[in-house]
């Protein structure tokens, strides 16, 4: 238990040493977006009966933070010890892979948390957001964040190169994250586009996690818990069952 | 007694290159051992499949007696490894890297030992500073520390001494023969072959993936053909003709001269005087392990011929 908890300080403490890097900046890119939509649609798009907008828009910008995050905190730290070779202390110590997993993704919900609340909190100050069911909130907020931090492990084994994790960032976590309805109800959207909705993980983490603010979403949240979690855990084996073949780690 | 290496029947292969074939190695339990050989033959191929950062192809390695993929936990635990490249985690300074080095093996309140072996290896002053701040020795040392926070029974030192001042060096063996005598293990790869020979007592030499050596360092010196050899340096360019062939090479005014037993030397000296010649400089030169690696290296090509 020691040494999990050794490297879960350690990893903790790889993003807080540069919480301007990893924790200020995306509070504020991401109230950006909430600044920009704020103007130009508050006017024009009401999604939920009685629900502004912006007010809409809070949390799936939360959620946004928070997965691109959590993806961020797991793969950068994998990547980084890859390149720089310090990964040699975690594969020589005595850790097991499953100590090893939970502890990137106990840092990467962490640090997804931190973003998550510091936009949240802002938020608060500017405008009047409810939160009705915050257990269902945090449900989703941590699996996703959870969820993320694993496929952030995979990434991060999986790429040699920064460009790779890069690719993997922008072509898979950005589109899969723009898609998911942070800024719309797919409801609004075109039949096509909601079927294929339906095919994107994230939306179901974003559906639940509005849920839990708003008391009502696209789909059941049941239906949605469900789905993330069995994504979470086959991604989490997944995960776990590269650390143990050594892919990419122990040649 | 369990052996506190035991190799077995081990092979490796990089895509179509062969980096190990069919090694069997027991090292037992306070054995100061010395794994040698070029670049390339293997040797790091060969202790990261002993600490489990390289899987082995074929065959089986055990550490203190505990199988190094079932039974991981144990094996590092008994293991203390410094790998060859200089690796450090830039987020943090000496003494956090030792403090987290000893959480990961389960200690807590280390600080003790930590103090110690920073103090050994004379890192006192650097204690406190950003692992991105340190000369290459110092990361060395650091590299050494993390190896030893948890007390290992078997230490693996993958060319500790490259790229470190003499003084470091020397400390650092003092360090290390410490270690040994309180019944550590310990393992060491190195190109300074004199190193090897003053410390090791047994040797295993590797070549292309092969065992071409395994066994004491008295008993492989021992076996040099080349003998001992006298190193002049005369008054004259030329030897009498009595002693031409006795000529072993003839380099910068110096003469390296075979000879079969002191008494040798006696005439030697003798048919000098005789030819007038003046000795300006003598040395006696003793077979070392460098003879060793050489002839055995020698003795490979040939049969590949």
């Amino acid at each position: 238990m020691i040494g999990f908890l050794t490297l879960l300080y350690k990893e903790f403490l790889r993003f807080w040493k540069v919480g301007v890097q990893t924790v200020l900046a995306p509070i504020v890119s991401t109230l950006l977006y909430l600044l920009v939509f704020y103007h130009v649609m508050e006017a024009h798009v009401e999604v939920y009966p009685d629900v502004a907008y912006t007010i809409f828009l809070v949390p799936g910008l939360v959620m946004m933070a928070v997965i691109q995050n959590a993806f961020a905190n797991a793969s950068s730290s994998m990547i980084q010890s890859k390149v720089s070779g310090n990964i040699v202390f975690v594969l020589l110590s005595p850790l097991s892979y499953r100590e090893i997993f939970f502890a990137y993704i106990l840092a990467s919900i962490a640090r997804g948390l931190m973003v998550g609340a510091g936009v949240y909190i802002i938020a608060l100050m500017f405008f009047d957001i409810p939160l009705r069911l915050p257990l269902w909130a945090l449900l989703f907020v941590v699996m996703g964040s959870g969820l993320l931090g694993a496929l952030g492990v995979i990434a991060g084994i999986w790429a040699e190169k920064f460009d790779q994790l890069a690719a993997f960032q922008n072509f898979i976590i950005m589109p899969l994250t723009f898609l998911s309805g942070v800024f719309y109800s797919i409801h609004s959207l075109p039949s096509v586009w909601q079927t294929m909705s339906h095919l994107n993980p994230f939306f179901y983490m974003i559906d639940g996690f509005r849920y839990g603010f708003f008391g009502v979403s696209d789909i059941s949240p049941y239906v949605s818990f469900t789905i993330v979690a069995a994504f979470f855990i086959a991604v989490s084996m997944l995960a776990i069952r590269i650390l143990k073949s050594g892919y990419k780690l122990r040649y | 007694m369990l052996p506190a290496i035991d190799v077995t029947r081990v092979c490796k292969h990089f895509g179509t290159v062969c980096a190990l074939a069919d090694i069997d190695l027991k090292i037992q339990a306070g054995e100061f051992f010395a794994l040698l050989g070029p670049n390339g033959a293997g040797k790091t191929t060969l202790i990261n499949i002993i600490a489990g950062l390289a899987l082995a192809d074929k065959g089986s390695v055990s550490v203190m007696g505990h199988d190094v993929i079932s039974q991981y936990t144990q094996t590092r635990q008994s293991l203390g490894v410094v790998p060859q490249e200089l690796v450090f985690d830039p987020f943090f300074t000496v003494r956090e890297t030792l403090v987290i080095q000893s959480g990961y093996y389960g200690i807590k309140n280390n600080n003790a030992w930590i103090d110690e072996i920073i103090h050994r290896l004379a890192l006192d002053d650097k204690a406190d500073q950003n692992m991105r701040t340190l000369s290459g020795g110092m990361k060395r040392r650091v590299l050494v520390a993390q190896a030893l926070v948890h007390k290992p029974p078997v230490i693996i030192l993958d060319e500790p001494t490259a790229g470190v001042d003499v003084e470091l060096r020397q400390s650092l063996w003092h360090f290390i023969q410490q270690l040994n005598k309180e019944g550590h293990t310990i393992v060491l790869t190195t190109h300074y072959l004199q190193e090897a020979e003053a410390l090791c007592n047994r040797v295993a030499i590797l070549k292309q993936g092969r065992m071409v050596a395994l066994d004491s360092m008295q008993n492989l010196i021992g076996c040099v053909t080349a003998g001992n050899t006298i190193r002049l340096k005369l008054s004259s360019e030329q030897l009498p003709i009595a002693l031409q062939s006795l000529q072993i090479c003839y380099n910068n005014g110096v003469h390296d001269l075979k000879i079969d037993n002191y008494n040798h030397i006696a005439s030697i000296l003798t048919a000098l005087r005789d030819a007038d010649i003046q000795v300006l400089e003598m040395q006696l030169l003793q077979p070392d392990l460098e003879d060793v690696f050489v002839e055995i290296m020698h003795e490979n090509e040939k049969e590949r011929i």
